[in-house]
């Protein structure tokens, strides 16, 4: 794997860091903690006290400084090295929740709920995705109604990664009228009374993860609590969607790539017909195959990345990058079960657990369908 | 205190199938290889920064820790880690990987330990390339200090050091008074191994080798690297070691699966002749 353009020696030494993390504490752990569908809460301390819980955070919060692409770098060597994505996006759940609080939120509540997040005291969930819709989050329905000095928080939210052991959950919630002038981004603390966990949910994939369906049941949260002006909470989403989306890009190309070097080291080690499976054609070209398609999502992703450090309005390149990266994920982990024969197809082995986990990313952080529809509207069809 | 900690850079031990031998055997390639630093002078560098610090969160700095590496520029990427990890200043001594061997570094050492004076050289009881374990050694006596090798634990008391040795059977404890040449163990990085008379008896550190954030390796970037020429600390450059070759250990056979006891008994005596 060579080092992307864009990074630095400083990522490099970044890097190094991680995967010494991710070996240390991660891998030993990673079939059993899957296998559980939970990892132990104190590994956010411990990753924390690692310095590589708060890289791309300003360190006036509590964070270890630095870009996307360092954020990237770390959670490409903690999938790479730790082998349980599970693990590493339940503790990613931040990276989603703190981006709105820290875009468009008050000194006060920067503050008050980004530091502890990141010194893996509290964690922290995003919340916008309803039983009744996901993609159509401009009809989302759970009411926040104004009552004196609270907003009073009524409705359901699924699919909330993190969200049995939330402490802190940046929910989306309306309060005004239908559409997307009507939504507003709410910091609920999950020790309000009214709130709940109502539900574990169990998945195809990502099983170190926890996700959760959260109720709010007359759930009073204090009106402090709310990021930017009332109504204004559609452009926040947006604008961590986009980033989500590159996030998500670079994780397909970590996962990929462990798919790849699993089945490269798998290949020279399985023997049929009285030789290395990696000394037949047709598993070298799948191989091949595997790694061209992993350099083209790693290129494009990095472009977009570069591109949005820049300043520059990535919208559409971030979704056509997800798009690119989550069918060759797919791909490539499905070719990597392939390499594996029987093997690939229990659970002891990691392309098996990679194979259900890449299934989830043509459909979370936005379909691949509303994916192509972003870059219909910005190509202007 | 001031320690001084010279730190190796050697190819990564998880990418040993990349080491390649040419067929004349003359050499090892290096091209192409990852390096890291020697894993023995990364816990030097752990215990070297305990015994200058108070222990508590965030630490104080009670002492200066500098380290030294042999080597061409790219081994500078080894110290800057160093100066990320928390090591207060580093020094590059000019060298090519093949002109050096123990005997010569000690030598070397020896000229920079009588130009910097620091208390205490902590160093790895080894590096795991060569794993000639003799560069510690050979400098405590070129410079006729007291020397304490494969330390699991110390402890600081005034003018030395309490080191405890894991030898066979038991733990030997030495007494050495600075300024000393102490070699570490893996042990050394374990939670309770070092106490500086700063540090809280009932303190414990993390297990392990501290990790560097990201804003100490942006840091690290502007903390002082001073480079030395060879020359200057070794007038003599001459090798006691010279390698008349290099070749592949055979590749290991298959193992053979055993009845019982008596065909294991069998086997020994007339196939291993090991009885």
């Amino acid at each position: 794997m060579a080092t992307p353009l864009h990074e630095t020696p400083e990522h490099e030494a970044l890097r190094r860091e991680a995967r010494r993390f991710a070996k240390a504490q991660i891998l030993p752990n990673a079939l059993a903690w899957e296998e559980a569908n939970e990892f132990p809460k104190e590994l956010y301390k411990q990753i924390a006290d690692a310095g590589l819980h708060g890289v791309g955070y300003p360190e006036e919060y509590g964070g270890g400084g630095g870009d996307l692409s360092h954020a990237l770098a770390v959670s490409e060597e903690m999938i790479l090295e730790g082998k349980s994505v599970g693990t590493v996006v339940g503790l990613g759940s931040h990276a989603i929740a703190i981006p709105p609080i820290l875009a468009c939120g008050s000194e006060a509540q920067k503050k008050k709920f980004v530091p502890p997040v990141l010194r893996g005291e509290k964690i922290a969930a995003l919340a916008i995705t309803e039983p009744g819709g996901g993609s159509d989050v401009a009809g989302l329905s759970t009411k926040a109604v104004r009552d004196g000095d609270h907003y009073v928080v009524t409705g359901t939210k699924t699919f909330i990664t993190s969200g049995t052991r939330a402490d802190i959950v940046t929910t989306a919630v309306r309060t005004g009228g239908p559409g997307h002038a009507g939504i507003s981004m709410l910091v609920i603390e999950t020790s309000t009374p009214g709130f709940s966990v109502s539900k574990k949910l169990h998945k195809m994939g990502w099983w170190a993860s926890d996700t959760a369906e959260l109720s709010f049941d007359g759930c009073r949260v204090p009106a402090a609590n709310l990021i930017g002006d009332e109504n204004s909470g559609f452009v926040p989403i947006m604008m961590n969607f986009a980033r989500e989306r590159l996030l998500i890009a670079g994780n397909c190309v970590a996962i990929a790539e462990l798919a790849y070097r699993e089945s490269v080291a798998y290949a020279r080690e399985r023997k049929a017909f009285g030789k290395s499976i990696s000394g037949f054609q047709v598993t070298r070209h799948k191989l091949a195959d595997m790694a061209s398609r992993i350099a083209a999502a790693r290129a494009l992703t990095n472009e977009a990345v570069v591109r949005s450090l820049r300043g520059e309005a990535v919208t559409a390149l971030a979704a056509m990058a997800k798009n690119t990266a989550t069918d060759m994920c797919m791909f490539v982990c499905d070719q990597a079960v392939q390499i594996h024969g029987g093997y690939g197809y229990m659970r002891e082995y990691v392309v098996e657990r990679l194979f259900r986990d890449a299934r989830l990313y043509p459909i979370g952080g936005g379909t691949r369908e509303i994916m192509n529809e972003i870059i219909s509207k910005v190509e202007g069809y | 205190m001031k320690i001084l900690v010279p730190l190796k850079r050697v190819a990564d031990p998880d990418n040993a199938n990349k080491v390649k031998i040419p067929a004349s055997g003359a050499t090892i390639e290096t091209t192409g290889l990852e390096w890291k630093p020697n894993p023995f002078d990364e816990y030097a560098l752990e215990a070297a920064l305990r015994l200058t610090e108070d222990g508590k969160a965030p630490k104080v700095r009670a002492g200066e820790v500098v380290v030294v590496t042999f080597g061409p520029k790219e081994t500078e990427t080894t110290l800057r880690a160093a100066l990320a990890t928390g090591a207060d200043r580093a020094i590059r001594v000019d060298a090519a990987d093949d002109k050096l061997d123990g005997h010569l570094v000690a030598r070397a050492l020896k000229a920079l330990v009588e130009r910097e004076k620091p208390d205490l050289v902590l160093m790895g009881k080894q590096a795991v390339d060569g794993d000639s374990n003799q560069v510690g050694q050979i400098l405590a006596e070129q410079l006729d200090y007291p020397m304490a090798t494969f330390a699991a634990t110390m402890k600081e008391e005034a003018g030395g050091l309490l080191v405890g040795r894991e030898v066979d059977g038991g733990v030997i404890t030495l007494r050495v008074k600075f300024p000393a040449v102490v070699t570490v163990d893996l042990r050394i990085v374990a939670p309770t191994s070092v106490y500086s008379m700063k540090t809280a008896p009932a303190f414990k550190y993390n297990d392990g080798v501290r990790f560097a954030a990201l804003p100490a390796i942006m840091a690290a970037k502007k903390k002082p690297l001073a480079e030395v020429k060879l020359a200057d600390l070794a007038a003599d450059q001459g090798l006691r070691v010279t390698y008349h070759g290099f070749q592949a250990p055979p590749a290991r056979k298959a193992g053979i699966k055993v009845k019982d006891v008596t065909d294991l008994v069998n086997r020994l005596k007339n196939e291993a002749k090991a009885l």
